[in-house]
């Protein structure tokens, strides 16, 4: 059975930043708990002796030239913007410290 | 129907190239029937209002004398996952509603180079995170052979403008079976390549493991010829592969010169032909191995057991990957910002968030941050990843067998509108034919395999090892013609409802 | 809200200082780490406009895509070579997610489990010159953050501001950091290690040309880890995190500071919060920041957009082979090559004047008249107008001033003089010397004039020179130097004022 609860699924929804609603979380607990105890079997097959895949291609050392290339507009950097002067985006006001 | 629209790329190219159509006709004509049938549809999120000015250039391009590519003029519907200079790109999401991006995904730049079409902007599930297409935010995609049933997704708009005769050709995305079960439910063709052969840059990310960009067709030609355009190595993706690949579209046409399967070993994969596979379909797919044994191929029994394991580590997988993915779309530089006075950034993120995301990415983002979060990574995600590499092995040795895997390639005919959208575990275990390509980075196609007991199309899926996407197109080829001559061309104009589409949405 | 400070030699007979450092450097290479934008970190490109520096993945676009910069990759494990460093076999980027404005995807792309270079030591050089290693344990590749600008609000920074802008120019500029091991038994000298330790990186970084290692443009950060453990004990201490500092004082200050808040904290009976802090410049102090807490879970993955890079041996070595020598051992050469007591290379390496003195001798001037011309006339005009000595004039330049001298062809006022002209931009020293007519005379006939003149007009010395008394001279002598206005060599005049009285 997963530990799945309404407090962790809040937590998660916190790092995620999704401000959900309280429904949505109530229904998210059962959902989640479901789903984890399905896909939990895949820590039973692989031991420690089989690697990670994690990327299906087996390359390695793909880089670029250190060469300037294209950059975007002004009017291409702010289209999209819902806030912005011209030179710089907007956010409201910044509760948390920096990282 | 004889008219332009259910012609082939392959059979337009060469009316276009003998001037006995132009490109500006075919482009109305389709333009036309996405008027007619889009009501009932909903295969189109945006048609591009450039369409027939892009598709009289190429007119007078070729009027001028111009050595064109085989393709120009052939218009073309793009999955809404690929950015688009221009058009509108929202991955079917609220959040990106209006966003026009200024850069073009490389697959759809070289679409442009080679001179085909867009048309316009397909439908798919939100982020491409579902197997029904219901999941967009802009309403659902119906099945052009029953409009109560699902397209299949998450690129239900691509396979169902494909087959109501909107587009002859499309893109799509594959990321768990998104280009080929859509292709099964639709009756179409639809090709996942090899991870890497195809630039996924441009290509709105859900899982960067496992997405790969691929050809929505009616025939295993026109795939083909798509991905000769669109493959090969681009240097903004860094997982694109850096090889030389042999033309597909030679591959389909000389695999269906003769379509002789001789000495050709085809594995069946013993547990993708199991419980939760329809009778309609097993029955079709027992015809398809009939099929391919009369035409000289070997068939033999593969056992691949991590593949019980799929879709498993296919649900953790996407979603670890996905809530990262997913993390830019926070409202500060582009997308949907909600806001009230007096509120943190902190807040209007989440609130941005809240609005912009639909249920069910909501609910990948929120597992996927529980599968990476400290404490669960190394059961989770990291036991994930060994599964990955357990199916790679198993596909390993049953290619020293066989040169070729099938299996059907959904379980079921399409389901109805509505049937599993409260259920995400059932429609999960609904990809379990699909998901082990995108685990192991193999290439696969699904291809018409005949009309259910129910007159819904089913799908016939090709594996092939790494890098030989070649075999699916070849092999695939001369399975379709021999099926083809069953119903006497592409199973797509077999449908009997495709004259009634035009009535509008009535129905 | 100001802290109480325990006396800094009080809190060090009570505490043993633990130490860690993170310093963060900003690679000069053209682009950036794994966009082809221009980097804001190069000279070329750093006084862009605001978000003009942009590419799809500078902004996070949906579907934009990461390719590693070739020439960062190299620049990092030069670094990490210089560091003492392992290289690794196999080296992967990670996501480390965590929202933020200024980060365009919400994700900065770092390295965790796979660092580049890891394992390795660096020599710092403390005042008295004794030699401390720094253990290192690791440096990986990383880009940077966008910039943010606090509007509103009383004070300009985050606190209390009515809303913040973003300029994205900055997003993806290439990063090496740099992570230490714990550091231990640096006692009263915690403040100088910090100080000559990021000292010691900058010109690690200098000496490869891998970074502009300005600090007050951020090329170079420091975060300083520090936390107290009771003399005796052998238990870490809580530890806090200060950020911004950037600046070789600051490193120093901002140890002390911490040292002194926490101690009295410990002293009072009170508990040490893990935080990070922020060093303030102008208070000299450290403010509260963010606490530690479970929002610090960065779950960090392998990036799934990017391959391992596995770095050729053969690279690693050429790579290895070109490493200029390490800062210390450099320092340690120069001054016994020169010559000069440990207090004469302290006032050439305090002053930053090491390579434009190594310049200058190589450009022909001996290492005393170079050290005298940079330590003295030209860092008195430096310090006058709040530059740096070596922006003044080239260090070619001087080595033709102190030529100019050794020929006999200025004096020291005169060559000062010549000097002034040199820093207004009159040209070359020799340029200066034509232009303002300064060479010495150094014809005898005029001088053999000029000093009869005086001993004719002073009879009285003639006499006393006479006499024997010698240092009656000096009068004569300096009635020459004016008459020639200075432009004779005041030894020359001597000997021709002791032969002349003595005829
Ligand atoms: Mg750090
Ligand atoms: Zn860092």
């Amino acid at each position: 059975m997963s530990d799945i609860t309404r407090e962790s699924v809040e937590h998660l929804a916190m790092l995620a930043r999704i401000a959900l609603t309280e429904e949505e979380v109530t229904q998210l607990t059962g959902e989640l708990s479901q789903i984890v105890d399905a896909i939990a079997t895949v820590s039973e097959v692989a031991g420690d002796d089989v690697p990670a895949t994690s990327h299906p291609v087996p390359l390695s050392d793909v880089m670029r030239d250190d060469v300037p290339g294209e950059t975007l507009s002004l009017e291409d950097v702010f289209r999209g913007a819902p806030a912005h002067d011209g030179e710089r985006f907007r956010v409201s006001a910044i509760l948390g410290e920096e990282q | 129907m004889t008219s332009i629209i259910s012609l082939s790329a392959a059979e337009l190219s060469e009316k276009l190239a003998s001037r006995e159509v132009s490109s500006e006709e075919a482009t109305k004509a389709h333009l036309e029937r996405i008027e007619a049938v889009e009501g009932s549809i909903n295969a189109f999120l945006h048609v591009n209002d450039e369409a027939l000015a892009a598709a009289k250039q190429i007119d007078e391009r070729r009027a001028a004398g111009e050595q064109l590519h085989e393709l120009a003029g052939v218009p073309i519907a793009i999955k809404d996952v690929l950015t688009t200079k221009g058009m509108p790109s929202t991955s079917g999401s609220r959040m990106l509603e209006g966003w026009v991006p200024p850069y073009d995904a490389t697959v759809v730049a070289r679409l442009k180079q080679a001179g085909l079409i867009a048309l316009g902007k397909t439908n798919m599930d939100e982020f491409a995170m579902g197997s029904s297409t219901e999941h967009s935010a802009f309403g659902p995609t119906k099945n052009p052979w029953d409009l109560n049933r699902i397209p299949g997704g998450s690129g239900g708009g691509s396979a169902a403008a494909v087959a109501a005769l909107e587009a002859p050709i499309a893109l799509g995305s594959d990321t768990g079976g998104s280009i080929r079960q859509p292709a099964a439910v639709t009756g179409t063709v639809g090709v996942k390549p090899t991870y890497g052969g195809v630039s996924r840059y441009g290509a709105i990310a859900l899982a960067s493991s496992l997405d790969q960009v691929g050809p929505v067709s009616r025939t295993v030609l026109d795939a083909a010829l798509v991905h000769d355009v669109i493959g090969g190595h681009d240097p903004h993706d860094a997982t694109s592969l850096e090889r030389e690949w042999p033309s597909f579209a030679a591959a389909a046409r000389e695999g269906a010169d003769g379509a002789d399967l001789t000495g050709v070993r085809f594995g069946v994969v013993k547990e993708l032909d199991a419980d939760g596979i329809s009778a309609d379909v097993q029955a079709r797919f027992k015809d398809a191995v009939a099929v391919i044994e009369a035409a000289g191929g070997e068939v033999t029994e593969i056992s691949a057991p991590s593949f019980k394991y799929a879709v498993a580590a296919y649900y953790l997988i996407l979603p670890a990957e996905a809530s990262s993915n997913l993390a830019r779309f926070d409202s500060v530089r582009y997308g949907l910002r909600v806001e009230e006075p007096g509120q943190t950034v902190e807040q209007v993120m989440a609130a941005s968030r809240e609005a912009g995301f639909g249920p069910e990415v909501k609910r990948r983002i929120i597992l996927g941050t529980y599968a990476l979060s400290a404490g669960y990574y190394d059961a989770y995600y990291g036991s994930a990843q060994k599964v990955r590499t357990l199916i790679q092995r198993d596909l390993e040795e049953a290619f020293q067998k066989v040169d070729v895997l099938i299996s059907p390639a959904a379980p079921t005919t399409a389901f109805k509108l509505g049937e599993k959208i409260d259920d995400p575990l059932a429609m999960y275990v609904n990809d379990i034919t699909t998901i082990p390509a995108n685990l192991a980075g193999t290439p696969g196609m699904s291809i018409p395999m005949g009309l259910g007991a129910d007159g819904l199309p089913t799908g016939l899926q090709l594996m092939a090892p790494m890098f030989e996407d070649e075999r699916l197109y070849r092999f695939g080829a001369a399975i379709e013609s021999r099926l083809n001559g069953g119903w006497a061309g592409p199973l797509a104009l077999q449908n009997s409802r495709l004259e009634a589409l035009s009535d509008g949405g009535a129905r | 809200m100001k802290d109480k400070l325990m006396d800094f030699d009080k809190a060090l007979e009570l505490f043993d200082p633990v130490l860690g450092f993170e310093v963060h450097v900003e690679l000069n290479t053209r682009t950036k780490m794994f966009s082809a934008s221009p980097n804001p970190a190069n000279p070329e490109f750093e006084d862009a406009a605001p978000n003009t520096l942009i590419t799809p993945l500078d902004l996070g676009l949906p579907g934009s895509m990461p390719v590693p910069n070739r020439a960062a990759v190299r620049s990092a494990i030069s670094l990490g070579l210089a560091l003492g460093c392992e290289i690794a076999e196999s080296s992967r980027f990670a996501r480390k997610n965590y929202y933020y404005p200024d980060l365009p995807k919400n994700y900065q792309i770092s390295q965790f489990d796979e660092p580049i270079a890891f394992d390795g030591s660096v020599q710092i050089e403390l005042s008295d010159g004794r030699l401390i290693d720094i253990p290192i344990e690791r440096a990986h590749i990383e880009e940077d953050a966008g910039k943010l600008t606090h509007v509103g609000g009383s004070t300009g920074r985050i606190q209390g501001a009515e809303y913040s802008m973003v300029d994205y120019n900055r997003a993806g500029v290439p990063l090496v950091e740099i992570v230490t091991r714990t550091i231990v038994g640096a006692g009263v000298d915690a403040p100088e290690y910090a100080k000559a330790y990021v000292a010691t990186i900058r010109d690690i970084v200098r000496g490869l040309g891998i970074s502009e290692a300005k600090m007050e443009r951020g090329n170079l950060r420091c975060d300083a880890n520090i936390s107290l453990m009771p003399k005796g004990s052998t238990t870490f201490g809580t530890r806090t995190e200060t950020k911004n500092v950037n600046s070789l004082r600051s490193a120093e200050r901002a140890i002390r500071y911490e040292i002194q808040r926490q101690a009295q904290i410990l002293a009072d009976g009170g508990t040490i919060k893990q935080e990070t802090r922020h060093w303030h410049e102008d208070t000299g102090r450290t403010s509260a920041g963010r606490p530690k807490s479970d929002a610090d879970d960065y779950r960090y993955f392998p990036e799934p957009d990017m391959l391992p890079l596995t770095p050729a041996r053969e690279l690693v070595e050429e790579l290895r082979a070109q490493l200029p020598e390490q800062p210390v051992a450099r320092r340690r050469r120069l001054k016994e090559e020169w010559g000069f007591t440990d207090l004469e290379f302290q006032d050439i390496a305090n002053g930053g004047l090491v390579d434009t003195v190594e310049q200058t001798i190589a450009a022909g001037a001996t290492p005393a008249s170079a050290r005298k011309w940079w330590t003295g006339e030209l860092s008195r005009v430096a310090n006058e107008r709040g530059v740096d000595a070596s922006t003044l004039v080239s260090a070619e330049h001087v080595a033709e001033l102190t030529k100019l001298i050794d020929e006999g062809t200025l004096n020291d006022r005169l060559a000062r003089e010549a000097l002034a002209g040199v820093i207004e931009g009159e040209g070359s020293p020799s340029e200066v010397v034509d232009k303002r007519e300064l060479a010495v005379v150094s014809d005898d006939g005029a001088l053999i004039a000029a000093v009869d003149e005086a001993l004719a007009a002073q009879p009285d010395v003639l006499q006393k020179i006479r006499d024997g008394k010698v240092q009656a001279a000096g009068a004569v002598i300096g009635a020459v130097m004016k008459a020639m206005r200075g432009q004779a060599d005041a030894g020359r005049v001597r000997e021709i004022v002791l032969a002349r009285a003595s005829n």
